[in-house]
């Protein structure tokens, strides 16, 4: 059950990533990105770690999907023309592969034998953010401020 | 007696599970699931004929109207007369729109509405699709609203249609964050995210008389309130519903759209509606709990449903009553007043929390958003009069 349900997602995100990275129209490849993050997502709860699944949807696809989107229709126009092969995105790509490929390759766990761990319920998220990574967290709370400060003071109208 | 009634659809549920008994696991899952799914389509499509034939009816008594009453007894039937008018309708699509996203917005943002009212419970173990973070579903789901707004409104190829989904996002990004803040000192108070533990939470009387729901301490009825107009904006309701307007913007995002798309978006609409009312019920009204002990006996989703629907009837009400605001006026509302509102909320929930739960919690809770509410409005009041009003690109 469980591996025919891994097979189905998986398909879909590659397909839906490929689709991304090849469409023409810049807007049809956003929204195929967003399909591929909910291949993402499913993922996530077929491993029953539902809040970080929940948190993909609600962070990539109800937020930076619409940004995404946005900046496209704001930016530019749709060019039809083709630019040839891109080197640059090629390497970049690569060079991601390759460091995956080696993070992968280092973890202690690599087994094919599914590990026991018990899933992780929101509470013990919430419990370890607020007494080991408090820290951090308030740190990234106060970058994500910043940013908001920062957009609004970009955005906002000078005074005549 | 009262619980086998209580029960019935639980029980019917279990009897046609036992027709298929012995099957493989999965396959029982797969049914389960598909009996809860038509069973909520059936009830909330019902729903949506029945609250559309009923607004207007509201509506037209309170404008001393008659309303809809040709089709069948009292106008009843007039939904079934829109619906077949909507299907026989010809269905236009833009030359210039992009077909595939212009078919897909209406679909996907009936599915993310239906999606979303899966999560709540509708009696006692009524729970369509019952999850560990069920609270942070209904949000993570609920907020692909926006992207198919943006899809109806970019694959339209129309400037209206683009400019009324900017609108439209524009507003519900804005409620969303006062809407989700507003949620948070529930989820505190309970300490979890899973709608049944929060009904559970309100399930006693202080004195065997008032119910424990939130809506009665001084943080849930003020979350409350936040979390109902910001609902009101989130389902486009009036007196929010800018991204429509006949003189201004025709339609909005909807503008190209036409026969059964159009009903589609309609739909979607008035399912969002159910959904936050569903959650300001579950939330703040004590979900399918009765009002009084003694009328415990009243089977729980009759509650849920008569709680449903008085929201469901404000909404109509405010609708009848209300002019609609500007565009920038809602803006300033929102980050202005409501986002720190909502937080007041969170401080006067750890507030009552750590005050003991009681009557000193109550009251100290009720001074902390009296203070901080009263200073809102002072210190933000911009002390401006009324002035003949300035255009900045037009004269």
């Amino acid at each position: 059950m469980n591996s025919i349900a891994f097979i189905i997602i998986s398909v879909f995100t590659v397909a839906a990533a490929l689709a991304a990275a090849t469409l023409p129209n810049l807007m049809h490849a956003a929204l195929c990105l967003v399909l591929a993050l909910l291949g993402l997502a499913s993922f996530f709860f077929l491993l029953g770690a539902e809040f970080v699944g929940l948190a993909l949807v609600f962070i990539y696809i109800g937020a930076v999907a619409v940004l995404i989107v946005f900046t496209i229709l704001l930016t530019r126009r749709d060019s039809k023309e083709h630019h040839g092969f891109n080197w640059s995105g090629a390497l970049i790509a690569l060079a991601v592969l390759c460091g995956l490929t080696w993070a992968i390759l280092k973890t202690q766990s690599l087994t094919f034998v599914p590990p026991h761990v018990r899933a992780l319920t929101v509470k013990q998220i919430g419990q370890v953010l607020m007494t080991g990574y408090v820290w951090p967290l308030q740190c990234v709370g106060i970058l994500l401020t910043a940013a908001l400060i920062g957009a609004l003071v970009l955005v906002m109208e000078e005074k005549r | 007696m009262s619980s086998a009634l209580d029960q019935i659809f639980v029980h019917a549920k279990h009897w046609l599970l036992s027709w298929i008994v012995g099957a493989p696991n999965w396959v029982m899952q797969i049914v389960s699931s598909l009996i809860n799914i038509v069973a909520l389509l059936a009830v909330f499509l019902t729903l949506f004929a029945l609250i559309s034939v009923l607004e207007r009816k509201i509506l037209a008594r309170m404008q001393n109207r008659y309303g809809p009453n040709r089709v069948g007894p009292f106008g009843l039937f007039q939904p079934i007369a829109d619906g077949i008018k909507m299907l026989i309708k010809e269905d236009i699509v833009p030359a210039r729109a992009d077909k595939v996203v212009h078919f897909l917005a209406p679909v996907v943002l009936a599915a993310v509405a239906i999606l979303t009212l899966g999560v709540i419970p509708y009696g006692r173990n009524m729970t369509p699709f019952a999850i560990n973070g069920g609270i942070l579903f209904f949000f993570a789901v609920g907020s692909a609203t926006e992207l198919a707004v943006f899809m109806a409104g970019w694959a339209s190829n129309n400037k209206f249609s683009m400019l009324g989904a900017m609108r439209a996002i524009a507003q519900m990004f804005s409620y969303e964050l006062p809407l989700i803040i507003a949620v948070l000192p529930v989820v505190m108070a309970v300490g979890s995210l899973v709608p049944d533990r929060i009904i559970a939470a309100q399930g006693e009387y202080t004195l065997g008389v008032v119910p424990r729901w939130f809506v009665f301490t001084p943080w849930g009825a003020a979350a409350f309130l936040l979390f109902f107009v910001s609902g009101l904006v989130e389902s486009n309701r009036t007196p929010f519903d800018v991204p429509e307007g006949e003189s201004e913007i025709v339609a909005g995002h909807m503008t190209e759209y036409s026969g059964f798309k159009y009903a589609t978006f309609f739909m979607a609409e008035y399912l969002g509606m159910f959904a936050v009312s569903g959650l300001a019920v579950t939330l703040f009204l004590g979900g399918w709990h009765a009002p009084l002990r003694v009328l415990e006996i009243v089977p729980s989703y009759v509650w849920f449903f008569l709680k449903l629907s008085t929201l469901l009837f404000v909404y109509i009400w405010l609708r009848a009553t209300l002019p609609r605001t500007r565009v920038d006026q809602m803006m300033n509302v929102a980050w202005k007043f409501m986002l720190p509102m909502a937080f007041t909320c969170v401080i006067a929930a750890a507030v009552w929390h750590y005050a003991g739960r009681g009557l000193r919690g109550w009251l100290w809770s009720l001074f902390v958003i009296v203070v901080v509410y009263s200073a809102l409005s002072i210190l933000l009041d911009t002390r401006r009069k009324f002035a003949p009003r300035v255009y900045r690109f037009a004269e």
